[in-house]
């Protein structure tokens, strides 16, 4: 994903003269190219977060497309109010594009996870939340949503779904349609639940935006009225949504997702997914037994 | 010798009384150097204050935001009588100032340390569209104590922001608590350019105001807060206060 951010942002600072990338002090080298191609537009900004996110509200204020991108904690948590106040009170237009997502540096340690920024920035009114599954995809979805004047919160992974999909901005797909249950999968989580529900009839919506929410298309694909939700960051984000969405009739919901505590261990990101149940069985089991219920 | 801007003064006490809300002294501090930049510096059309050609002044410390309605208003941006409503429920003009509502104000502030990496937005901005607009930012000496002030002075500095000026309402209001030493020095120490003048003297403000540097500029301005009123100068008990209707009489009888 990483290098199709890369490839992409190359691309849109050729074809708009009003992208302006920030990013501080990551992916440096692999931007060498857009150094050098586009040197008033493309700053290496420094370690500054709070003051980067403020910079590029007041770029957006003069008209220019602001992208801004280091590592999630970083992005999200150490500047949430200028996110809050600056972007979203503000009403301008940026882009904010992470890396390490919840605990893709699962051994440089809590310091450098961060599965509460998808929590954190559903919080801010206004805030548009993107989760990618595959490269291509956020080639696709950054090109649809960077100049739509509001801002727009991009979560790059490592780990990433085997397949791309035709995905648009704001639009859950529906995988698969089934009758005994409903799978939201967000992002990444795609893969792990198309493996878990191998020969189940049910139905998997894939959501590439947590926000905006596409309600339409859960609605007319929940007729089992049983909800498994698969979330790739701190659990339980979306519940508020489900739960509006579904308001008029009785539901039964089970959730997947990062636990709600700090990570102490170090290691891969495949021992954590391992420890905290991100696995195929793990998730088929909790299927299961809401199909049972 | 009367100021002449004793009249925007009492068009703060008032809209201050009549909602109960309102930093006056904070407002007062920084009056006299809102009325030159709008009076005689800055390049902005009332009735087209967003055009593209524009300078942009961004009140960081935005609890000062009575002084700047006092002057918009005064200057045609919007109806005198939009200050009867100071922070009401409805109102356009709150305890802190919104862009997105009251004509003229250019980022909604409130939060300290965020009108002055935005106002280096936008100075980058001018930059990299090669407008030769003006940038000006106006923090306070209690407001230096936030990171992101300093931040940004290493990023205009390193960005040769030489449309931005940065003016420190120095009235000591932070001495209480973190006391911020020579901030003249401390600014050059960035790499900017430093000048430290009496807030309250219109010619002083005027000429540190029009001074050509080719690095971004700071303004020290030396000011006393609550300054035109006697019983609010230096007065903590006054810093988010609005009179009784004894104080009213007293402060509009012995504004200068």
């Amino acid at each position: 994903m990483r290098k199709q951010f890369i490839k992409t942002i190359e691309s849109i600072l050729e074809q708009d003269e009003k992208a302006v990338l920030l990013l501080g002090d990551i992916g440096v080298f692999g931007f060498r190219k857009a150094f050098e191609s586009f040197p008033e537009r493309v700053f290496n900004i420094g370690i500054l977060e709070q003051s980067t996110i403020g910079l590029a509200a007041g770029l957006s204020m003069q008209g220019l497309i602001p992208i801004a991108h280091t590592i999630a904690p970083f992005l999200v948590e150490r500047s949430i109010e200028q996110l809050k106040n600056d972007f979203c009170y503000q009403k301008l237009s940026g882009n904010f594009v992470s890396v390490g997502a919840s605990y893709d540096y699962a051994a440089l340690g809590c310091t450098h996870h961060c599965p509460g920024d998808v929590g954190m920035l559903k919080n801010i009114p206004g805030m548009e939340i993107v989760l990618p599954g595959a490269a291509e995809e956020f080639d696709k979805l950054f090109r649809q949503a960077y100049a739509n004047e509001k801002p727009t919160y991009f979560r790059l992974s490592e780990k990433q779904n085997s397949k791309n999909y035709d995905v648009e901005f704001g639009k859950a797909k529906v995988i698969k349609r089934g009758k005994l249950a409903t799978i939201i999968a967000v992002g990444t989580m795609l893969e792990l639940a198309m493996v878990a529900t191998e020969g189940l009839d049910v139905t998997i919506l894939y959501y590439t935006a947590v926000a905006p929410f596409d309600k339409k298309t859960l609605l007319e694909n929940s007729d089992s009225s049983k909800i498994l939700l698969c979330e790739p960051y701190y659990a339980g984000a979306l519940l508020p949504e489900i739960l509006e969405t579904m308001s008029s009739k009785p539901i039964s919901i089970e959730s997947i997702g990062v636990p709600n505590r700090m990570l102490t261990n170090y290691g891969t990101a495949c021992e954590h997914d391992e420890s905290i149940g991100f696995t195929y069985k793990n998730i088929r089991g909790k299927l299961l037994k809401l199909i049972k219920q | 010798m009367k100021s002449p801007l004793k009249k925007l003064k009492q068009i703060i006490v008032r809209a201050s009384a009549k909602s109960g809300e309102g930093h006056i002294p904070s407002a007062f501090s920084v009056l006299d150097i809102l009325w030159v930049l709008y009076d005689k510096i800055l390049q902005i059309d009332p009735k087209n204050p967003r055009a593209d050609d524009r300078d942009s002044f961004i009140l960081s410390k935005g609890h000062a935001s009575l002084a700047l309605y006092a002057v918009l208003a005064e200057k045609w941006f919007f109806p005198l009588s939009e200050l009867e409503n100071f922070g009401k429920f409805g109102s356009i003009l709150g305890g802190h100032p919104d862009r997105n509502k009251v004509p003229g104000v250019e980022a909604s502030t409130g939060s300290l340390g965020h009108g002055f990496p935005i106002g280096a937005g936008v100075a980058l901005g001018l930059k990299i569209k090669k407008l030769s607009n003006k940038v000006f930012v106006l923090v306070g000496d209690g407001e230096c104590n936030e990171g992101t002030v300093w931040e940004s002075a290493l990023l205009a500095s390193h960005h040769k922001l030489s449309n931005l000026s940065c003016i420190v309402d120095y009235n000591h209001s932070t001495d209480r608590a973190l006391g911020m030493g020579n901030i003249s020095k401390k600014f050059e120490s960035f790499g900017w350019d430093a000048c430290v003048i009496n807030g309250h003297d219109h010619k002083e403000i005027y000429n540190a105001l029009i001074k050509k540097t080719d690095k971004p500029k700071v303004i020290i301005a030396n000011t006393i807060k609550g300054y035109g009123s006697k019983t609010m100068e230096n007065n903590p008990a006054w810093h988010h206060k609005s009179p009784s209707p004894e104080e009213f009489d007293v402060l509009m009888e012995e504004l200068f």
